[in-house]
This record gives C-alpha cells, sequence and structure tokens, in this order.
C-alpha cells in the first residue's frame, strides 16, 4: 500500500528566508506523525504545503495520490483541515456552522454525532460567539472531520489549553486513530508528540533534525542521571560524567548507563559501601530535544 | 458532480449568507434601514411639492431603492468578504471542497436577495405612505438595468475587497467611494443646475447609469426608450475593470495587519 503522504526534497523561501530547506518524509495510512519543533522551524509551512494551501518551490509531493496545489475539489473531499486559530461566523450556532460546511462533502458524518464525539452536546445550539476558546478547538476539529476525511491535518491542537483541556482533545485524538484515519500532527509541546504520534519528525530551521519513535529519539543523545549518596567525593572512581557533588549527593551524567553502573557498583562492593539512594534517571523527552534543537541551532542552521 | 448538486449547493450558501446578514446588525441598518430613513425624511421634507398631480415618492423612491441595491451589493461584499478573509473563514472554506465560485455566488446572490427586497420596501412604502404610483410599462426595462447594475457593483465591491490590505479599513473605503458617488450621480439632488464638470464627472462613474435608466423606468412624464446603450456600455466597462481587479489582486488568505 502506497503512503498516504510522502515528501520528497521540499523546499519553500520567502524572499531571503529559507522556509524549507529540502524536507522529505513519508506518513503511512493509519499511521499519526508528529512533527515538532519551536517556533518557526517550518512546521506551518510544510503543513500549509500539503494542505494546498501554499505552493511548494521544489520537491515532490503526493498526498492521497494527489498533488495537492492542483488536486481540487477531489483532494478536498478526502481530507480534513483543523489549522491554528481559524475565523469562523461567530453568530452561528455550533449545529448550523457544522450542517453549512460539511454540506460540501461528498461523504459526511451525521451533525449529532460529530457534536458528541468532540464533546459539545450541551452546547450543540449555542452561539459560537458564547463558546469558550477549548469550545471552540473542539468545533474546529469537528468542522474538519465532517466530511469523514481519510487524512486529517492537526495544526498545534493544543495551543492555548490548561492541562485538562489538553487531556481531553488528547483522548478525542486517540479516538480517531482507533477509527483507522491517517493523522499528521503538528506541535511544540513533546509530551504531546510523544503522547499521541507513532512517529516524530523534529523541524529546525527549515530541515529534519531527527526523526524516530519518542524512545528511540533519546537513544545515544543526551545524558541519564546517576545518582546516589556519600560522605564525601575525594575517594569516588573518576568517570566521564562526574562525580559533581551537590551537598551529599553524587550525580554522574552517563551516556552508556550500563558500563557506568558496573564501574561504579563494582568499586563499591570492593570496599562494602553501599550505594544508598541509587538511582538512574533516563534523559526526558525535552532534554532530547532541548539536545536535538540545540545542536542545529548553534550549528548547522541553514542559510 | 450533478448540476443539481451543485444548485443546492448555491441555495445554502446564500441561505448561510442571509442568516449571517440578519444576525449583524450593521449590515441590516446600512442596508435596508438608512435608505427607508432617507426616503421617509426627503419625502417628509418635500411633501407639500407636486409635478402634475405626482409626488416627491414617484422620482425618489426608485433612487433610494437603487441606493439600497447598490448597498446590498457594492457595499456589503467590500465589506464583508474583507472581514471574512481577515478573520480566516475565507482561508477555512479553500480547505473543504466547496468550489470557489460557489462561494463566490452564494455572497452575491445573498446580495441580490437583499437587493430585491428593498426595491420592493421602497416601492412598497412609497405606495403606502407617499402617495407613488407604480408604473408597469418599462419593467422588463428596469429589470435588464437591475441585473446589469447589479452584477457591476458586485464585480467593484469585490474589486474593493481585493485591492485592501486590512478589513478594518473596508467600511471607510466602501462609503467613502460610494456616498460622494451616489451624490455626482444625482440619487439624493438632481444634477439640473449643477457644472458642468460635475456632471461629466457623474457620467464616467456607474452608478449614475443604473440610477438613471432605473428612475425613468418609473417615471410617468419618461418618453421613448428607456434603456440607452451608452448606460449598459459604461457599466459593462466597470464590470470589466472590476473583474479584472478581482482576478490579479483577489486573496483567500488573511493579508495581516
Amino acid at each position: 500500500m502506497p503512503p498516504a503522504v510522502s515528501v520528497e526534497g521540499l523546499t519553500k523561501t520567502y524572499g531571503s528566508v529559507t522556509a524549507l530547506a529540502g524536507v522529505s518524509f513519508t506518513v503511512d495510512e493509519g499511521e499519526v506523525l508528529a512533527i515538532l519543533g519551536p517556533n518557526g522551524a517550518g512546521k506551518t509551512t510544510a503543513v500549509e504545503i500539503l494542505e494546498g494551501y501554499r505552493r511548494a518551490d521544489g520537491g515532490t509531493i503526493s498526498v492521497l495520490g494527489h498533488d495537492p496545489s492542483s488536486g481540487g475539489r477531489e483532494f478536498r473531499d478526502r481530507i480534513g483541515i483543523v489549522l491554528q486559530e481559524t475565523g469562523i461566523e461567530v453568530v452561528l450556532t455550533v449545529r448550523e456552522a457544522i450542517d453549512v460546511y460539511a454540506r460540501s462533502y461528498s461523504r459526511r458524518l451525521p451533525t449529532d454525532e460529530l457534536i458528541n464525539l468532540v464533546g459539545l452536546d450541551g452546547k450543540a445550539d449555542a452561539r459560537i460567539k458564547t463558546l469558550s476558546g477549548g469550545q471552540k478547538r473542539r468545533l474546529d476539529l469537528a468542522l474538519g472531520l465532517a466530511g469523514d476525511p481519510e487524512l486529517v491535518f492537526l495544526d498545534e491542537p493544543t495551543t492555548g489549553f490548561d492541562p485538562s483541556a489538553r487531556r481531553k482533545s488528547w483522548a478525542m485524538i486517540e479516538g480517531l486513530t482507533s477509527l483507522g484515519k491517517t493523522i499528521l500532527l503538528t506541535t511544540h509541546y513533546l509530551d504531546e508528540a510523544q503522547h499521541l504520534a507513532d512517529r516524530i519528525i523534529v523541524l529546525s530551521g527549515g530541515s529534519i533534525v531527527a526523526e524516530g519513535t519518542a524512545d528511540a529519539l533519546g537513544e545515544g543523545r543526551a545524558f541519564s542521571t546517576i545518582s546516589f549518596t556519600a560522605e564525601g567525593a575525594d575517594r569516588l572512581p573518576r568517570l566521564e560524567g562526574g562525580p559533581v557533588m551537590t551537598g551529599h549527593t553524587v550525580t554522574y551524567r552517563s551516556t552508556s548507563v550500563t558500563t557506568d553502573l558496573l564501574e561504579l557498583t563494582t568499586w563499591a562492593t570492593e570496599r562494602g559501601v553501599e550505594l544508598a539512594g541509587l538511582e538512574v534517571t533516563r534523559p526526558s523527552l525535552e532534554d532530547v530535544y532541548l539536545d536535538i534543537v540545540g545542536e542545529t541551532e548553534n550549528g548547522g542552521r541553514p542559510s | 458532480m450533478s448540476p443539481a448538486r451543485y444548485v443546492s449547493l448555491v441555495w445554502g450558501q446564500i441561505r448561510h449568507n442571509n442568516r449571517l446578514f440578519w444576525r449583524t446588525p450593521a449590515a441590516a441598518f446600512f442596508t435596508l434601514a438608512l435608505p427607508v430613513i432617507f426616503l421617509v425624511l426627503f419625502s417628509v421634507i418635500f411633501g407639500d411639492q407636486e409635478w402634475s398631480g405626482y409626488s416627491f415618492a414617484q422620482f425618489f423612491a426608485p433612487a433610494m431603492a437603487v441606493f439600497a441595491a447598490v448597498s446590498s451589493s457594492f457595499s456589503n461584499l467590500a465589506i464583508g468578504v474583507s472581514y471574512a478573509r481577515d478573520q480566516g473563514i475565507l482561508k477555512r472554506v479553500r480547505g473543504t471542497p466547496l468550489p470557489a465560485w460557489v462561494y463566490m455566488a452564494g455572497r452575491i446572490g445573498s446580495g441580490v436577495w437583499m437587493a430585491v427586497l428593498s426595491v420592493g420596501l421602497m416601492f412598497v412604502l412609497g405606495w403606502a405612505f407617499f402617495d407613488f404610483r407604480m408604473v408597469w410599462d418599462n419593467l422588463g426595462s428596469a429589470l435588464l438595468v437591475f441585473v446589469v447594475g447589479i452584477a457591476t457593483f458586485s464585480a467593484l465591491g469585490l474589486a474593493v475587497c481585493a485591492s485592501l490590505r486590512n478589513a478594518d479599513s473596508s467600511p471607510a473605503a466602501a462609503n467613502g467611494v460610494f456616498l460622494p458617488m451616489a451624490f455626482v450621480s444625482g440619487i439624493f439632488i438632481p444634477l439640473d443646475d449643477a457644472p458642468q464638470w460635475l456632471v461629466i464627472l457623474g457620467d464616467v462613474f456607474p452608478l449614475k447609469h443604473f440610477a438613471g435608466p432605473f428612475r425613468e423606468a418609473f417615471d410617468p412624464f419618461h418618453e421613448g426608450a428607456i434603456i440607452g446603450w451608452e448606460h449598459l456600455g459604461v457599466m459593462g466597462l466597470w464590470l470589466v475593470f472590476g473583474m479584472l481587479v478581482i482576478t490579479r489582486y483577489f486573496t483567500w488568505d488573511p493579508r495581516g495587519a
């Protein structure tokens, strides 16, 4: 089965600014891919090209077998787009808005089912201007799903949400994957990418700087931390990442935890010392991310 | 897609825009209430004048009908579509399979709906309160002028939208063009005693060529043909100009501040 999205050597410049410097990736059918990156990394540009809003300067793009820039209504009939901060006619009610935007799709999900799916049951006949920010985003999601799309674009779906609203949105998006939808999501929240995506692409300065599952991204990058308590540092073994004393706590930063642990425990056993409160902390995704992005921003950023 | 499906989509868009219109009090006021207020005020002020048994409203109600029709098409599109673009509504529409022309047809069709409604309103109010008497003989000509006029002013309304950077300037731009044009075109006060240059200025713009023949169609003293080809010709040129501006400059994306 061909991938739902396939992009090869995508480039885009605005004047002298390079927004995308040759980006290639694929999204398989039924997969959730997250494009992660800081503001200005090129996420929105990339996604808007795939949605057909913008033209690429170069590269080959296939989305559901279409070239998005010329796919027309047949193409848009099969995708659902949830943009950041798109306007809507706020004098309409939730139900009216869904009805009017859903009309143009050849397949559609029943309005009540959509309202229920995004949890706006009590608000179906409320004017949109009376909705909270989170409720409006859920309406956006409902509108994006109105045509029962095969592929859903979610551009920063939970930006500005409070933690409980984010959790609810995540549950909703997970619900979509169980319906077999392919999802391409952009976010600058690591935990969001980790939670929702099968695979993550890290975009920085217009290039893909890392790609893989959340776990794979951590491999060989950033430091795990080994810590325990001891009375003094004077006789502790010297390793590449330590020791560093903070009060009575000893920490080692380690890129090869197994080797370093062996060394430390051997040292302790030989002397009959107990490594009190021994703890190994894996790098958080945030550490990994800052490591990856920091690396590209200090060095390999294309100009 | 079948033609019936397109018709249903266009009809849905017209109803959608009508609904938005009625829920936006400012638009409803400027389009419908303002011409009514003018009609009432002027008819009361000149209430004691008559021309061989005909009241002031006989000549003024058709002029206000054109004023309302241009407001429904030109001003409504220039302002409404500019705001829809700024708010990202046009972008949202572009992301759905709704064809661009269906969206525009819905916008324009809703303007036509309002224009027909306001023309009817002027005639009925004029007849009920100010002794306007319907002249049926030239209805066909009036209809043709109305159709060409609405098409021209719809195109020009979208052209104004296409040439503006942001929606906040659209009410000023639309009314700043429309109101002076209304005076220069003799909508409020006849240009019989106006200086020559003002008359020529009025001839250049399309409104005089809409209002003139439309008023003549309901003028009981008018003899001869209603439709001068020069009227349709001037409106036609402006229609083409408007379309060129739209083709060249119209975008669906918000343009930022």
